[in-house]
């Protein structure tokens, strides 16, 4: 269920007022996630860069302008671009073909730190995935070079490296597993579908919106590995990977985390 | 901050049919950056790391029983001419922090701090440490197996490299890999085996 800035307000009205039952799940109206959604909304529609522009007339895949149920069917092939991109991609990419802009400052620090006022990337992100909040989770496997990201996606899954000779399939592979308090979801079958729907979230131990990128750079790190960069095409592929695999679940996004 | 956008100009131009020829290992390359002490080399999978990056079991074309017999000879045991227990065994009380202190190797830890086990990410050790993880099995009580040679060598080799027992371990080698120290590995099993560990009170 989407909601926003102004709905929000009349059900906290009415919550306060204990006039009517809440239209809204308390979590929904408890989640500063939705915050940045307004942000997101209001720096979507912002003219920025050299041309001057917003980011209205940007194609998400569903063509362009259309912000609306894009997040539910990514990452997908571009024709434009030849290739597979996740949402965090095709916002750069239409930031530096449509608004012109050199990407050296959003790419030197796409994610904030624990506590900061969240990026740009980040708010729209929020913004995006917010528009397919109740959705189903419907990835594209119809270009071959999307079943090629699947695979890919599959193969960097199970590829054990680094120091500790981990792979992501070290942590995710099994269901009813915990790392030390922390419940760990099945990955590589449906269990993966409301976890990747429930990104970006809030995470309430750092009071910052988080996206799928920037949870996949984490365990990158946690993997004793080379960083992860945004948009890059392993982070696009493990993407696709767990997308497919949860195909169907609903999309909670922007979601609530510990 | 050009460099920045170079590498990821450079991503965006990676054709979407290229997997087979570029391998896995160029995809993480291309996708990642060096930080701190992660360095590229870590990508680079030696044969067992290779031979375990599957859906399950071991990649067709390896011989289980060698990579086992690999692993064993991997395997650096305390010297010493007649056994005692005491030449695997170290201080508990240091076992404990090293089995709780999930840092070391990641890119944004110091390279001047020891690194930890963390073996509570993944076992149930001392009963009164609740935040523990289960892809392991627990290890409370662990002493109970007592302190003969056999037990001794069969606990060593299993933190040292433990793909001697089950190939395809999930557990790290924390002795090939030099995660341990040797005395932090006697630390450790002095916290599994001590009887006045918590471990096993
Ligand atoms: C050493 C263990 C470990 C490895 C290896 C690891 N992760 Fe994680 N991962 C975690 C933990 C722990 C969490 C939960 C963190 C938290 O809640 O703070 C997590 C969270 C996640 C989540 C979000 C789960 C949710 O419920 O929202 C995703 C998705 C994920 N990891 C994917 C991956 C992928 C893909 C890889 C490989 C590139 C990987 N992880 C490697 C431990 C790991
Ligand atoms: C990433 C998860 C992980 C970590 C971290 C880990 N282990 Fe393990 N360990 C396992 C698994 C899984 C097993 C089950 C046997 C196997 O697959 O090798 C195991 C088995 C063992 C066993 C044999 C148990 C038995 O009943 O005989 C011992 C002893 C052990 N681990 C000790 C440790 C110690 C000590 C540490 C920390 C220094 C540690 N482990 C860290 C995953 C882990």
């Amino acid at each position: 269920m989407k909601i926003n800035m102004f709905q929000r307000m009349i059900a906290g009205l009415m919550m306060s007022a204990s006039l009517i039952a809440p239209t809204y799940a308390q979590d929904d109206l408890d989640n500063p996630a939705w915050f940045m959604v307004d942000d997101g909304m209001a720096l979507w529609e912002t003219p920025n860069g050299p041309n001057d522009v917003s980011l209205e007339e940007c194609d998400l895949g569903l063509g362009a302008g259309v912000v609306e149920g894009a997040f539910a069917q990514l990452p997908r092939y571009f024709e434009d671009t030849n290739q597979v991109m996740d949402i965090e991609a095709r916002i750069l990419h239409c930031m530096e073909t449509i608004q012109g802009r050199d990407l050296v400052d959003v790419l030197a620090k796409p994610y904030s730190n624990a506590g900061g006022p969240g990026t740009e990337m980040e708010a729209l992100v929020a913004y995006v995935a917010s528009e397919s909040n109740g959705m189903e989770l419907a990835t594209p496997q119809d270009h071959p070079a999307e079943q090629a990201a699947y695979e890919l996606g599959e193969q960097l899954f199970y590829f054990r490296a680094g120091p500790h000779d981990f792979s992501c399939a070290t942590c995710h592979s099994q269901s009813n597993k915990r790392i030390r308090l922390t419940e760990l979801a099945n990955l590589t079958n449906d269990e993966s579908g409301p976890v990747f729907g429930s990104w970006p979230a809030y995470r309430k131990t750092e009071g910052v919106v988080r996206t799928m990128g920037w949870r996949l750079q984490s365990c990158s790190r946690q993997q004793r590995l080379t960083q992860l960069q945004i948009g890059s095409e392993a982070t696009t592929a493990l993407e696709v990977f767990l997308a497919v695999n949860g195909a169907g679940a609903e999309i909670t996004a922007p979601g609530y985390k510990r | 901050m050009k460099k920045v956008v170079m590498i990821f100009m450079s991503l965006a131009l990676v054709a979407p049919f290229s997997i087979a020829e570029q391998g896995i290992e160029n995809v993480w390359k291309a996708s990642t950056k060096e930080v701190g002490q992660a360095k590229y080399d870590r990508l680079s999978q030696d044969e067992l790391q290779d031979a375990c990056s599957t859906k399950g079991g071991v990649k067709e074309g390896y011989d289980v029983n060698v990579l086992r017999q690999k692993a064993q000879e991997s395997i650096v045991y305390p010297k010493y001419e007649t056994f005692d227990p005491s030449y695997y065994l170290g201080d508990w009380k240091n076992g404990e922090s090293i089995a709780k202190n999930g840092k070391g190797l990641q890119y944004n830890d110091d390279p001047k701090d020891p690194n930890g086990g963390n073996c509570y990410a993944c076992h149930q050790m001392a009963q009164e440490e609740v935040a523990y993880g289960t892809l392991g099995t627990t290890l409370q009580n662990y002493g109970m197996r007592g302190q003969s040679e056999v037990m001794m060598q069969y606990t060593w080799a299993k933190i040292y490299n433990p793909h001697v027992y089950n190939v395809c371990s999930m557990m790290p080698r924390f002795g090939v890999n030099g995660i341990l120290t040797e005395q932090q590995m006697k630390d450790v099993m002095a916290y599994l085996l001590d009887p006045n560990s918590p471990v096993n009170n």
